[in-house]
């Protein structure tokens, strides 16, 4: 592109290579990738505040204690390190939560995507999104002096005040608005015609929606499931507020349970010495609940951009 | 879109014969949305009836008490949250916003590092807040030896909504037309006056909407800041960056863990408070996304 200066206006020299160095735009460059470079940080700031009083914390405790014993009590004499109660807690809630949030998030997104006019939907979506919006702390508070008498007088079983099953609902409802957003995006994606081939074959409605657009969507669907299970195992607040402090191996719903999030939380918030094994036993229960919630997260995310490959 | 494509005749077809059971299964799906909605209204008309009765000057003019619930406020939990999402938002907001400019205008998608940095924000998005909480425990407060202070609050709720800046100020820049950017560089600009120029002003209310959502998620979570020292008795307002500090939903948690039936109704007060909060900042967001968004 090398004009000859002559062949232009005469007099000056209209080179279309750059006149001089333009440094600044490079320097703007390289700050606008630190900013980028940030998020890489915390990644590894996050590893590395969990991996060093992680390995000082086996250093202590041999790994098959923690892993198998089913007494949980570090700052209890004798100390017990066997992490299953709090991780069957977190399972336990998070399977409560999965058992309300599935079938009504999903109900809502079939409804949303499939059967509802645009105006309805205009109008349910900010409503679900209000409900996602809501601080966890809050639900916290509604479970414990509103889920749970409400469920103490319509059982009949007995539950204490800090329970699972209360606990767990509410992390459900919580959920709801992930589960339904998320599946309703990837049954938007089905394309209509494969409705359109479904109701000429004859299918009714309900069949398109549940034969058809549910399978076509459906690794989509598991994705958001994954995803929403993955906030519900790493919720504090409300089984922490709700579901007690006490770490309790049983399967009893009515019982306190501490998941693990809730036992981070709890000695967490205690002045803890740092360096003690008290103070490491966080990391190492923080470790756990990290490589739990990474793990569904990477399913997910591979699921998602599989089922977008499909269609786009 | 689903909607439009099924034309209202072709359902009537189809459902002929099996109406009981497309009527029941649509019941069924309505019926799921209600149950959430049913939720939600029972849990905002609970915290209203209860906290009703305290919501007065008291609230906002008076400091804690873990005493007498009559005399108690949470001054001190609503100025900490002002300086504490104040701060959050100058350090996160420039950071975000700087990158998702990098992500979507400089970065090269084949180069290793960059699709690194990319994978990166999702997995952050998805981790649960209270191992930010370990991360400001172990690294800010001790390593950086900040303590447990405004910043370092500021800091791990600014690296919790990070994702949330970056994915919303990504979307925000993409939807600006490639026309706009080449027509900018076809009359001289360099890059970043184009950038600066044409595309950012053009992706503010985007940018604007997401910083908003991003600062409400930072304003109701209580889990990372439970272990930096927020739990702590706070009876003044912080004067500095590095002051002790409370906050609203801390605040807030400390009453629910109180027995006496008074603090759940201060408890019920700050929430309608915080939630109010909340219900302004999203609706200036969608008033903005409204108001000012741009179809190309």
């Amino acid at each position: 592109m090398a004009t000859p200066p002559s062949a232009t206006a005469p007099g000056t020299s209209p080179s279309l290579a750059r006149s001089r160095p333009r440094h600044g735009e490079q320097i703007i460059k390289v700050v606008l990738l630190l900013a980028a470079l940030v998020s890489v940080a915390t990644t590894i700031g996050i590893v590395v505040s969990l991996l060093e009083p992680t390995i000082r914390f086996f250093g202590e405790v041999s790994a098959v204690e923690f892993f198998t014993s089913t007494s949980w009590g570090p700052l209890f004499e004798p100390p017990g390190y066997g992490v299953l109660p709090l991780v069957s807690a977190t399972l336990i809630t998070t399977g409560i939560a999965v058992v309300v949030a599935v079938p009504l998030g999903l109900g809502a997104a079939i409804y949303l995507s499939e059967y509802a006019r645009p105006r309805v939907r205009q109008i349910c979506k900010p409503v679900l999104e209000v409900l996602a919006g809501i601080p966890t702390v809050v639900f916290g508070f509604f479970a414990l002096s509103f889920v749970t008498p409400l469920l103490r007088g319509i059982l009949p079983f007995e539950i204490e005040i800090f329970n699972a099953l209360c606990a767990g609902l509410v992390v459900g409802f919580m959920i709801i608005p992930i589960v339904a957003s998320l599946s309703e995006d990837a049954m938007t994606a089905v394309p209509r015609a494969l409705r359109e081939g479904s109701f000429a074959l004859g299918a009714s409605k309900m069949t398109t929606s549940v034969r058809v657009v549910l399978p076509a969507a459906f690794s989509g669907i598991v994705a958001a499931v994954i995803l929403a299970v993955s906030r519900g195992a790493g919720e504090t607040m409300i089984v922490y507020i709700a579901g007690g402090g006490q770490p309790n191996f049983t399967f009893d719903l009515g019982k306190a349970m501490q998941t693990m999030a809730a036992f981070i939380a709890q000695a967490g918030s205690g002045d803890v010495p740092i360096g003690t094994v008290d103070y490491n036993t966080i990391f190492a229960v923080g470790s756990l609940l990290f490589v739990m919630t990474f793990a569904m997260n990477y399913v997910s995310a591979r699921l998602v951009r599989r089922y977008r490959e499909v269609y786009e | 879109m689903a909607v439009l494509s099924t034309p209202r005749s072709a359902v009537q077809l189809a459902s002929k014969g099996r109406p009981v059971r497309e009527h029941l299964f649509r019941i069924a799906l309505i019926a799921s949305l209600g149950i959430a909605f049913v939720f939600l209204a029972a849990l905002l008309s609970y915290v209203l009836v209860e906290g009703w009765p305290r919501i007065d000057s008291r609230l906002w003019e008076n400091m804690p008490s873990v005493r007498n619930p009559d005399i108690a406020g949470a001054q001190s939990a609503i100025t900490g949250t002002l300086w504490v999402i104040s701060l959050t938002a100058v350090l996160t907001l420039p950071t975000g916003i700087a990158a998702a400019i990098y992500l979507e205008e400089y970065a090269d998608k084949t180069r290793w590092w960059n699709r690194v940095i990319e994978l990166n924000i999702q997995n952050l998005a998805a981790i649960p807040s209270i191992v930010y909480g370990i991360l400001g425990l172990g690294i800010i407060a001790r390593t950086f030896g900040l303590g447990f202070s405004v910043i370092t609050a500021s800091m791990t709720l600014g690296l919790l909504v990070l994702p949330i800046v970056i994915i919303a100020s990504r979307e925000a820049i993409r939807a600006v037309p490639p026309s706009i950017r080449e027509g900018s560089l076809a009359l001289g600009a360099t890059q970043w006056q184009t950038i600066s120029r044409q595309v950012l002003p053009a992706s503010i209310p985007g940018i604007a909407t997401g910083s908003i959502l991003a600062l409400s998620r930072a304003i109701g979570e209580a889990a990372p800041l439970l272990m930096l020292g927020a739990v702590s008795f706070i009876r003044f307002n912080p004067d500095g960056v590095f002051a002790s500090y409370t906050v609203l939903p801390i605040q807030i948690f400390n009453w629910i863990s109180q027995s006496r039936e008074g603090f759940h109704v201060l408890a019920s007060a700050a929430i309608v408070i915080l939630l109010l909060i909340l219900l302004l900042m999203n609706s200036v967001a969608i008033w903005l996304r409204n108001r000012y968004q741009k179809r190309w």
